[in-house]
């Protein structure tokens, strides 16, 4: 295996999982059982828990966010309430803040809208973009592995010539000259980010392929006279799926980071969504003044990505008995 | 070694190659008429012909594939007839000449732009990395010498938030706390720019009294002259040093934090391994003092996979130096890619893709080579 041309994170997390996957002893064990081990040995694992947790967390705030949010998030206080103006600092009634104000937990933006409910709300908008963008990596990503690692020969060599190509540029600026050839909006920017994780799947799933193509009960399902996508689809492909969820998990957390980074400089999400890196973009010049503008969604992103990258090591860790010290 | 080396040569010329064609259709792919797009409103039919043809564009892309009306089509009878004469081999041949191309909005070659700019991201670029191998490495040698130590799990929880934490938000914060909170303390750090505004300085040329210099030697003069802290050293202008020296510590450590916690964590986790080996247990049985093992013994076979992943942080940097550059108004490559693509000039984004591209492939394959030259085990396989 080699690591030439490759972004580092993304090279670490592909090569790493690359690495492990495959092998057959998996089926020594019952599927239940190994199953419930599997589990068991996550909930070990403190930095898993804590990742489980936010990510939890994040999902309630996401799915009840109409509850949670004191107000809409793209309204304006200005003319709805007394004395709102953009950016007042935030008001909270029971920490001293005159009754006759409006409350809000985190204070205005530059639009005079309530920053906490944005932020409650940029909550789904990231976890949308971080699941849609790797699901759709991961459909292209593991055909294309699948079918390398099965025909081999001169498919395999063309096809990870290319993987090899969109991982020799840096992935932010490959997805930021993909956004200007599409043109700058929120689907296009997942798009670009997901095409540039596409040789994360491919290659992890063209190892583990490569590394069952040749075993006995292949063979043996090829002599029954199993058809090739029936012997991809049961025999070979729930090897690759321990890699494939562990490179996902850790896949999201970039995913969620690259849109926000293109949102900061205006080529993802517009206004007025409510999307973590859009808002840090537009209220950046405040950070002398009113930081917390940019504290806020600042510190629900860093969450939102520490946790799914300390699930993902969790997962790594846990799923792969081989590992276990 | 040789053999290795020219193997891993012949590799990289496809994937160069690829790059180039990706950078080149992409160009091709962006919506709009490039004449409208240049002319503005003295575009007409005849003013488009004539620059259309001035420029090349009017024919095939690659061989058989026409641009007609903004859309792309493939005409398989006329791919013999166009397999020499085409936009691509137009561009490789422009490339060989060194020519990328006039920048619209600066009125200027985009590789005088390269060579102006280019000094700014090199310097922030070689600090960052320097932060993130000095800080990394010790965090990870202490991480992995007192293994499960609260310094351990202190040292991995920073490393967790250091891949996690986005470079626009750990820049601003960066910001705020140096130039805000610790205002008028000796730890203020100026927010943004490369220089104290009005600051005047000597350039390498002047400095020496050889401004006569021409030629290829002049560049070379110009651009360290424009990394100011090398600048600084050269003509001992030394409060130019410091000044360069203060603007460049918080775009530094914002753009150098990723890879620096990556590097902790692969210094830990490999020192771990090499630290369970039996040649340790010998080491150490021997009675030889535990630094010594440490630093003779476990840190020469650990430091392998570290040298990897260093090599492949510098392209990395190239990533981060977009938003890293935006936020500290730097104006480095990265602002300038940036700038591009919001005043869609695509001559200036296509060259610098293609130069972020080249510089990445080339930066791999020294990390191969070096890790051939390290390891001879690598050289066999």
């Amino acid at each position: 295996m080699t690591n030439l041309q490759s972004d580092p994170l993304h090279a670490l997390k592909a090569a790493d999982v690359e690495t492990r996957a495959g092998g057959p002893d998996a089926a020594v064990e019952s599927r239940l059982g190994a199953r419930k081990a599997s589990v068991r040995r996550l909930l070990r694992q403190r930095s898993a828990v804590v990742g489980l947790i936010i990510i939890g967390g994040l999902f309630l705030v996401a799915i009840f966010a109409d509850v949670i949010a004191t107000h809409p998030p793209n309204l304006s206080m200005i003319g709805r309430e007394e004395g709102a103006r953009p950016r007042i600092p935030p008001c909270i009634h029971i920490l001293g803040c005159p009754a006759d104000q409006g409350q809000h937990l985190l204070g205005l933006d530059g639009n005079a809208r309530d920053v906490f409910s944005r932020v409650v709300h940029g909550s789904r908008v990231s976890l949308v973009i971080g699941f849609a963008t790797v699901s759709f990596a991961i459909i292209v990503g593991t055909l294309i592995g699948a079918v390398a690692g099965f025909l081999g020969n001169k498919t395999d060599g063309l096809l990870m010539r290319g993987m090899d190509v969109l991982l020799a540029f840096p992935a932010l600026l490959l997805a930021l000259v993909i956004v200007t050839v599409l043109g700058a909006n929120l689907v296009n920017a997942m798009f670009a980010v997901a095409i540039v994780s596409i040789p994360i799947y491919a290659r992890v799933t063209r190892s583990s392929v490569l590394s069952v193509r040749e075993q006995d009960y292949v063979t043996a399902a090829r002599a029954l006279g199993d058809s090739s996508w029936n012997i991809l689809r049961r025999r070979v492909m729930p090897n690759a799926i321990t890699p494939l969820i562990v490179a996902a998990t850790l896949g999201i957390g970039t995913a969620v980071l690259e849109v926000a980074a293109l949102s900061f400089l205006s080529l993802a999400a517009q206004p007025p969504l409510a999307e973590w890196g859009t808002m840090i973009g537009n209220e950046r010049n405040q950070i002398f003044t009113s930081p917390i503008l940019i504290l806020a969604p600042g510190v629900m992103l860093t969450l939102t990505v520490l946790a799914f990258n300390l699930l993902g090591d969790g997962l790594r860790d846990a799923l792969d008995p081989r590992l276990s010290r | 070694m040789i053999r290795f080396i020219i193997r891993r040569l012949l590799v990289s010329i496809p994937v160069l190659f690829g790059v180039v064609f990706i950078v080149f259709i992409l160009a091709r792919l962006v919506p709009g008429d490039p004449c409208v797009a240049a002319l503005g409103e003295r575009a007409t039919p005849a003013s488009c012909a004539a620059f259309n043809s001035r420029f090349g564009l009017d024919k095939a892309v690659i061989p058989g594939l026409f641009r007609e009306n903004s859309a792309l089509v493939f005409r398989l009878d006329q791919v013999p007839a166009t397999l020499v004469d085409n936009q691509f081999t137009a561009y490789l041949a422009s490339l060989a000449r060194f020519d990328l191309g006039d920048s619209v909005s600066n009125r200027k070659p985009v590789t005088q732009l390269l060579l102006e700019r280019l000094p700014t991201t090199v310097e922030l670029t070689i600090y960052a990395l320097i932060f993130a191998i000095v800080v990394g490495v010790s965090l990870g040698v202490i991480s992995a010498y007192r293994r499960n130590s609260s310094a351990d799990v202190g040292t991995m929880v920073f490393a967790n938030l250091g891949v996690s934490i986005p470079v626009f938000v750990l820049g601003l914060v960066m910001a705020y706390v140096f130039a805000v909170i610790l205002k008028g303390t000796i730890f203020a750090l100026p927010p943004s720019g490369r220089l104290s505004p009005g600051f005047r300085f000597e350039t390498i040329p002047e400095a020496w009294g050889v401004e006569g210099v021409t030629g290829p030697l002049r560049s070379i003069l110009d651009f360290l002259s424009n990394m100011y802290t090398v600048n600084g050293v050269l003509t001992f202008q030394f409060d130019l040093l410091i000044d360069a020296g203060r603007h460049l510590i918080l775009p530094a450590i914002a753009l150098g934090t990723i890879p620096m916690a990556i590097i902790a964590r692969i210094t830990r986790s490999s020192l771990l391994e090499v630290l369970g080996r039996d040649y340790i247990r010998t080491a150490q049985a021997k009675g030889l003092r535990p630094r010594l093992v440490l630093v003779r013994h476990a840190m020469r076979n650990a430091m392998l996979p570290v040298v990897t992943i260093i090599g492949l942080s510098v392209a990395g940097l190239l990533s981060g130096a977009v938003l890293t550059e935006t936020i500290f108004g730097l104006t480095g490559i990265g602002l300038t890619v940036f700038e591009s693509i919001t005043s869609r000039d695509y001559i200036v984004i296509q060259g610098m893709a293609l130069l972020v591209g080249i510089i990445y492939v080339v930066v791999n394959l020294i990390v191969d080579i070096s890790y051939g030259y390290l390891d001879p085990r690598v050289r066999v396989s």
